[in-house]
């Protein structure tokens, strides 16, 4: 087990160390010299050797990456090009709304997921499976930017029962906050919700076929128990597998799920950022997705080998 | 010299039955036929879209503007600039067929060797699964977000960063069925005959191959046309006036108080496609699938 988890934290370590070389030299491939796109409105040659000094771009590439991951590692990404204020702040303000948005995503998804796709294989053949299977087949296939587009035309703006857009803080007002972000977070849940559906599924019929399921039929227990006490416990590996596989995905719908929905968080921050140049947003907004990305599979992996022992032994998950 | 050729011509019989077995199967199965069929119409109506358009697509008409479906001359109506909705679509499907076959072959030319090295040599292995890894840690639209930060935003950008992205799903596929394959008896008599591993992994163990990696393409292939219409909705991929059904959205949400039909009818397109490569792409699995019809 020890064993296991120094490999894992060695992975990640390593993992971590590339991405960080990627993004360093993807900032040096920017269009422009860095201090400029740095330096904003005053391009006097004075502040550009201020900035040069004070990057250290004036220095040799090792020791700008030795200086890079220093800052990056305080968390001095710099000063936002567009507003002035310091990216760290910026990012303070805006990851509590994507963690919120993405946190209240995966229960609704796991809800609606480890359902259907119990219902599914119970009804095995049956009209229940149909429609569970279609609707799968549909979550998969629909763009969910345009599912929150058809949301907000047909149910913000036509009759008003939720807000278009907007956002109140969780702090300030938790009913008015939950009211603001459970639209979107129906709306980003229901893509995860298929994928674990259809993993659910499969793994529930897998194990309703399985010697221990006829076993424990064969002793008389009732239907409903051999299903939740022995069927189902599989299902919570199958939606931590989701959920780890599904990561990126959950990010990248984060961010266009904020977009659509005027959520002030991190994917917002993002899409702004490109488009008004911000180089050290960009940057910040990429390290540190690829950074969070690495540590949470870090932890879907250790949580593994809590749920299932038996990863423990081979050290991969069954 | 009898005994050796025996089991040769069996294997080739074997080849031909299970290929026919797969479409025999997939001919049974309405929902294969129905999905194939779509695609194809969506395939042949793609192609020769720039002829099948009845305008083109940068015709503006600003004394028809918004012209709801229906209107005369404008099946589908009329956008803000009074443009030709069905042409805008026919064009803007032909762009994410595009894009979504060029994200594919992306991620199989650099996918496919690299998992099949990485099943084949041990060695490999551990460098290939870290530079998996690496590429997981940027989601495809992190990915697109630093292209067109570097790069500038286009249709071959967008394609590109979602291709990369797709690397690792192919990466992965290849190489657990090349563990599978390594361990068989053909691929041992062939290292035994002498053959070269470049000649094991190119004549016996890719083309044993080949079924997993068709079913992942048709799974890929629908997630790269969401992939655009995302990219392309937020300015990220195609870029305007270019047709992209991304963009569409895009316009449409500015405009949806005025013209709610169209934020409806590129979505449509979008998943019909999606949906219709996703339906097959289930049918082939359990066609190929060699436990038969259990699912």
């Amino acid at each position: 087990m020890a064993r296991y988890l120094l490999t894992r934290a060695w992975q990640s370590a390593v993992t971590l160390l590339l991405s960080t070389i990627v993004v360093f030299v993807g900032v040096r491939a920017l269009p422009g010299d860095p201090a400029l796109a740095l330096a904003g409105e005053d391009r006097s040659p004075e502040a550009l050797a201020a900035i040069r000094q004070h990057y250290g771009l004036d220095q040799p590439l090792p020791v700008q990456f030795a200086q890079y991951v220093e800052r990056m590692a305080q968390g001095d990404f710099g000063v936002s090009i567009r507003t002035g204020t310091p990216v760290s702040s910026m990012l303070t303000t805006a990851l509590p709304v994507t963690v919120e948005l993405s946190v209240l995503a995966i229960l609704i998804a796991a809800a609606l997921g480890v359902g259907a796709g119990v219902l599914a294989a119970v009804r095995r053949g049956r009209p229940a499976e149909w429609l569970a299977n279609g609707l799968a087949l549909i979550g998969l296939s629909v763009p969910h930017f345009w599912l929150g587009l058809l949301a907000i035309l047909y149910l913000s703006v036509a009759t008003g029962l939720f807000p278009a857009s907007g956002f109140v803080p969780i702090l300030e007002d938790p009913v008015d906050n939950l009211h603001h972000i459970v639209l979107p977070a129906v709306i980003l849940g229901t893509g995860l919700a298929a994928i674990i559906m259809r993993q659910t599924r499969s793994a529930m019929l897998d194990s309703l076929s399985s010697d221990y399921v006829r076993t424990a039929k064969a002793k008389g227990l009732r239907p409903r128990a051999v299903i939740t006490r022995h069927a189902l416990r599989n299902s919570l590996i199958v939606v931590v597998t989701v959920v780890g596989l599904q990561l990126g995905g959950l990010i990248s719908g984060a961010v266009v799920t904020e977009q659509i929905f005027g959520l002030p968080g991190f994917g917002k921050m993002t899409i702004d950022a490109v488009f008004q140049r911000d180089y050290p947003v960009i940057q910040a907004v990429v390290l540190l997705t690829a950074a969070a990305y690495i540590v949470i599979n870090l932890l879907v992996d250790l949580l593994y080998s809590v749920i299932d022992p038996r990863i423990r032994v081979t050290g991969e998950p069954a | 010299m009898t005994v050796l050729t025996v089991p040769m011509a069996e294997t080739g019989t074997v080849s031909v039955t299970r290929r026919a077995r797969v479409l025999r199967r997939l001919r049974r199965n309405p929902l294969a036929v129905v999905s194939f069929v779509v695609l194809l119409l969506a395939g042949v109506i793609a192609l020769l879209s720039p002829w099948l358009a009845p305008y083109s697509v940068d015709q503006t008409d600003f004394a028809r503007t918004f012209a709801p479906p229906g209107t005369a001359g404008h099946l589908l109506g009329t956008d803000d600039l009074g443009r030709d909705v069905l042409s805008r679509i026919m064009l803007g499907a032909r762009a994410s067929l595009q894009v979504g076959l060029l994200a594919v072959a992306t991620s199989l030319v650099i996918g496919v060797p690299l998992g099949l090295a990485a099943g084949y040599f041990r060695a490999w292995d551990a460098v290939i699964s870290r530079f998996t890894d690496l590429l997981l840690a940027f989601p495809f639209l992190i990915m697109a977000v630093g292209l067109a930060a570097i790069r500038g935003a286009s249709l071959g950008n967008a394609a590109v960063a979602i291709g990369i992205a797709q690397i690792p799903g192919v990466i992965r596929v290849v190489r657990s069925d090349t563990l599978r394959l390594k361990s068989l008896d053909f691929v041992a008599a062939a290292v035994v005959d002498g053959a070269s591993d470049l000649w094991v992994l190119a004549r016996h163990i890719l083309p044993n191959a080949t079924s997993v990696i068709l079913v992942q393409a048709t799974v890929a292939i629908p997630a790269a046309i969401l992939g655009e219409a995302v990219l392309s909705f937020l300015g990220l991929g195609i870029q305007p006036p270019a047709p992209s059904l991304g963009t569409m959205l895009a316009t449409a949400q500015q405009f949806a108080a005025r013209a709610p039909w169209a934020a409806v009818l590129p979505g449509v397109v979008i998943m019909g496609l999606a949906l219709a490569f996703n339906v097959f792409g289930d049918a082939l699995r359990d066609a190929l699938d060699p436990k038969g019809d259990r699912r």
